[in-house]
């Protein structure tokens, strides 16, 4: 498989570029959700993601990529629960990969998802070992879902809530292994296929609706590059590699202005506002808009949350908010449209 | 065919596209020649036909185009993960004492083709691997002996056996196909004299990295496909795919206007949902002499070179034409004459997007989603669960070997699997309800009170959100039934469509409750449980034939009841007249359906009546 296509080659779809970004620069934002029509490039933008994150460094050595730094005190491997006597010594030493953007593919094992016994160990040698699964893999990166709507329930719910919590508790076979598990959910779909359950809607950070492009030139663009970077991909790669280390750049700088950007009284005020008017449940709502609107604001280069970062952000911290009323579907984001509008008249 | 049955027989089709006419049997072949030269890039082919001579002829025609060697699969449409991705080899590894990996279908086809039996049977959960195999040309299955990325780089053969109009394949999967051919009604020869032979195809590989579409010709494709309603941004990348494998196959090292047009033909118009608005002066007469000069008679002879039997524009305007719309031309000229009317009405086709989520047979306990693993021994007709059978088993190996060992003398290498070990795999199958509302549209003054009752039927669509039931929407008035919503859980749809109802014309309740009949029996064929709203002041003055005859019609209503009542299916008539109706409740008794007045029937008492009717 060749490089996938560049992310800053892909034509328009901002609101899923921004989500996105808002995503690597603080994982803590909750997971996407992008839902759309079919052929819109969804999945093509969260594989164009893998190549512009910031490169991590790990524990040499360790399945469940440690930070060598701060080796999550969870890390059967690093902290050396007894498993492994010899992991903490080897916690000083680090490498450095890319951070891991994993694809769950449907049709995943729930054993590869969370990790097993492992097979090959336990038949031949007998040997009672536990083998990592995704979820270990995923730790400090992205966990894809492409099709999210047709995963099992099952699974669905157990990624979330491991998604959550940040860690993978598995207890099966004998086996009782703990280990970190914090990634950045993201999922994507079309929502006839079958819709998401309401109760998983809102567990998502942030959500994004994605269109197909309506006029001319934008889809003449989209083809023409789709088809040079199809014809020749490397040469593609260097046409947009400056663009590529461009949005990089932005990214890291991002992740280093964040804990600077300021949240003043008036920006707390305007998120409740904005969540009263648009009556969305509970208090996740303020708190992510909160978070992607200083993301958003670090990604800018500002260094406080100005009306402008929550106005731009709030359609896709809230539009899976609303009170959910099952037969307007496409109104959601005229409902946030609306409200916004009333707040910010005000 | 609820549609076909309400029209009537005036519409024999003819055109161009007519779909038994010669020149589908040239598409098939000149797709299956571009589809042999660039599997991959062209995704694959649906080629919807049952089995007979000419899918015969056709497979023969395209095997003798690939290479030796080249793998091939068929897929049968209920495959299990285990075979599609990889996984464990159960012999292999109970043999050999440690895991044996087999591999999945989906790397044996990479660099050749993939053929799916009874692709309008495939279900969503394997369309999507699928979809996502064509769409990078690789997986990482993450299973148990498939835990490596593997190549997928194939072409699709869709062989799609629908009879219906619903009956089609998953459209997602449609969607990454470039070709998409019907030789379900066609008849006539089955020659291949004249098409592209095994070494042109060769040659023309050599060739085809460097063919190449000009800037004018591709903004001429993506402004074809936006003209023709193709929202998809995925068909106008596949055109011109195609189009560059015309120019290779014909030795072009550009593509031109005609490997444009036969782009446009091929991979555009089947996917086209509406007509462009014709330029004003020419607008009236050009699409109607076009169909009467143009009659179906007996096709041109089949010598001719399918690419440059391009449709001719009518000679006297072709200056004037841009290369958009020589293109656009060039894909009309393939639709079926009943389609593009339909089109030229202004009717906006709706996508066939929930077309063919076909539910399995509900008796089956080895199909649907797996749910989980449970212990025990698997009964006939239940799946074994290998690799969680083995991890059980393996804990003990050391122990049972050395028991074994201490029984028979020798040392026992064999992975020891016993009766305690064994897990199966459970599955969910969805018994799903669909709830059909039949709503009658017509004059009688009927649709004022459905909008009453608008309130009810939003809590019933409601509550089918919450079940993650599907709705249909069956709609009459004047002489036609029509199946404005095929089966969905799209409730947005439904009530979009509902609300946007004009109403007015006669009430052709029999063919309504035919319709209605017809399509809870396929439901229930499709491992659904149908539920039968129709909402009707009872007033049948439409006979079967479409002739207004108010006696006749109400005989008939009745007797269509009656047989519909012999299907037993769930059922609730809901009385729309102002006052209650002797009719209308003769009907729900010969429905043997329950009877609701709406004057009385408020939200809960219409959402409790449907509940009872459907035994939820």
């Amino acid at each position: 498989m060749s490089a996938p296509f560049p992310f800053s080659a892909i034509v328009g779809q901002d609101e899923m570029k921004r989500a996105l970004l808002i995503a690597a620069v603080d994982p803590h934002v909750g997971g996407v959700l992008a839902f759309g029509d079919r052929g819109t490039g969804k999945s093509t933008t969260v594989r164009a993601l893998a190549a512009l994150l910031p490169q991590i460094k790990v524990v040499e050595g360790c399945p469940y990529n440690c930070d060598p730094e701060r080796p999550s005190p969870l890390c059967p491997h690093c902290e050396g629960d007894g498993t492994t006597p010899e992991g903490a010594k080897k916690a000083s030493k680090g490498r450095r990969i890319s951070a891991p953007v994993i694809d769950l593919p449907l049709g995943a094992t729930e054993d590869r998802v969370v990790g097993a016994l492992d097979l090959e160990r336990a038949l031949t040698r007998g040997e009672k070992a536990f083998e990592p699964g995704l979820l270990a893999r995923a730790n400090r990166g992205f966990l894809y879902i492409d099709e999210v709507n047709l995963l099992e329930d099952h699974l669905v719910d157990l990624l979330l809530d491991v998604a959550a919590s940040g860690e993978n508790l598995v207890e099966r076979e004998g086996l009782s292994v703990r280990h970190p598990a914090r990634f950045v959910l993201i999922g994507s779909g079309n929502p006839e296929e079958g819709e998401l359950r309401p109760q998983l809607l809102d567990r998502f950070g942030l959500s994004v609706e994605v269109t197909t492009p309506n006029d001319l030139e934008t889809r003449v663009e989209v083809v023409r590059r789709r088809d040079a970077y199809e014809r020749d991909p490397s040469a593609f790669h260097e046409r947009w590699a400056k663009e590529e280390a461009k949005i990089r750049r932005r990214i890291e700088r991002a992740r280093r202005l964040i804990g600077e950007v300021e949240a003043p009284e008036a920006a707390y005020r305007r998120a409740s506002e904005i969540c009263m008017a648009l009556d969305t449940d509970g208090l996740r709502g303020e708190l992510t808009l909160i978070r992607a609107a200083r993301a958003s604001a670090a990604l800018d280069g500002k260094k406080t949350i100005e009306d402008e970062s929550l106005r731009a952000v709030a359609p896709m911290a809230l539009r899976h908010r609303l009170r959910r009323d099952p037969l307007d579907e496409a109104g959601s984001a005229v409902r946030v449209e609306r409200g916004l509008g009333e707040v910010f008249a005000a | 065919m609820i549609e076909a049955a309400a029209l009537t027989a005036d519409d024999a089709s003819a055109g161009d596209g007519d779909p038994a006419s010669e020149r589908v049997w040239a598409d098939a072949l000149t797709a299956a020649a571009l589809l042999a030269l660039d599997p991959s890039g062209c995704g694959g082919l649906r080629l919807r036909a049952g089995p007979g001579p000419a899918r015969d002829s056709w497979m023969t025609y395209l095997s003798a185009l690939i290479p030796a060697g080249t793998p091939v699969r068929r897929m049968p449409s209920g495959i299990g993960d285990e075979r599609l991705l990889g996984g464990l080899d159960l012999a292999a590894t109970l043999k050999a004492g440690r895991p044996i990996a087999m591999r999945g279908m989906l790397a044996e086809a990479d660099g050749g083709l993939l053929i799916a039996a009874m692709a309008e049977r495939l279900g969503g959960e394997t369309a999507a691997k699928l979809s996502l195999a064509l769409d990078r040309g690789a997986v990482r299955p993450e299973r148990t002996g498939a835990a490596e990325e593997v190549s997928t780089r194939f072409g699709l053969i869709l062989l799609d056996e629908g009879i219906e109009e619903e009956e089609a394949p998953p459209e997602a999967l449609i969607d990454r196909l470039a070709f998409s051919i019907d030789l379900s009604a066609y008849r006539g020869p089955l020659e291949t004299d004249g098409f592209p032979l095994p070494e042109e195809i060769e040659a023309a590989r050599e060739r085809l990295s460097a063919a190449s579409v000009g800037d004018e010709a591709m903004r001429a494709l993506v402004g074809a496909a936006l003209a023709l309603g193709v929202a998809s941004a995925r068909a106008p990348i596949l055109a011109l795919r195609v189009a560059r494998a015309a120019a290779a196959l014909d030795g072009r090292p550009e593509a031109s206007m005609d490997d444009c047009a036969l782009a446009a033909r091929l991979v555009l118009a089947p996917r086209a949902t509406r007509l462009p608005a014709p330029p004003e002066d020419q607008q009236e007469e050009e699409p109607e002499d076009r169909q009467e000069e143009e009659p179906p008679e007996p096709p041109e002879d089949p010598d001719q070179d399918p690419p440059s039997e391009e449709p001719e524009p009518p000679p006297d305007e072709s200056e004037a034409k841009t290369p958009e719309e020589i293109l656009v031309e060039a894909a009309q000229a393939a639709l079926p004459r009943d389609l593009l009317e339909r089109m030229r009405a202004g009717v906006k086709l709706r996508s066939p997007a929930s077309a063919g989520r076909k539910g399995e047979i509900a008796r089956s306990l080895t199909r649907g989603r797996p749910i989980g693993v449970r212990p025990g021994a698997p009964r006939p007709g239940q799946r074994l669960n290998v690799v969680e059978t083995l991890r059980n088993a393996a804990p003990w190996q050391p122990l049972r070997r050395r028991e074994r060992g201490e029984e028979t003398g020798e040392a026992a290498t064999r992975v020891e699997v016993r009766k305690d070990d064994f897990r199966i795999t459970r599955f969910k199958r969805a018994r799903e309800t669909c709830t059909v509302f039949v709503v009658d549209a017509s004059g009688s003054s009927a649709f004022n009170r459905l909008a009453e009752a608008k309130g009810a039927v939003e809590l019933l669509l409601a509550e089918c959100y919450s079940r993650r039931d599907q709705v249909a929407l069956i709609t009459f008035a004047g002489k036609t039934v029509d199946l404005a919503l095929p089966p969905t859980r799209s409730l947005a749809r439904a009530k979009k469509l509902l609300a946007g109802l004009p109403g007015g014309g006669g009430t052709p309740l029999a063919a309504a409750i035919d319709a209605a009949g017809e399509l809870a029996g396929k439901l229930a064929r499709a491992g659904r449980t149908p539920a039968i709203v129709l909402m009707t002041d009872g007033r049948a003055n439409i006979a079967r034939d479409g002739a207004g005859d108010p006696p006749r019609a109400a005989e008939e209503s009745l007797s269509a009841a009656r047989s519909f009542a012999a299907q037993g299916h769930a059922a609730l008539l809901v009385d729309i007249s102002p006052r209650p109706r002797e009719n209308a409740q003769a009907l729900a008794g010969a429905l043997k359906a329950r009877y609701l007045p709406l004057p009385r029937a408020d939200a809960r008492r219409l959402n409790d009546a449907v509940r009872g009717a459907t035994g939820r």
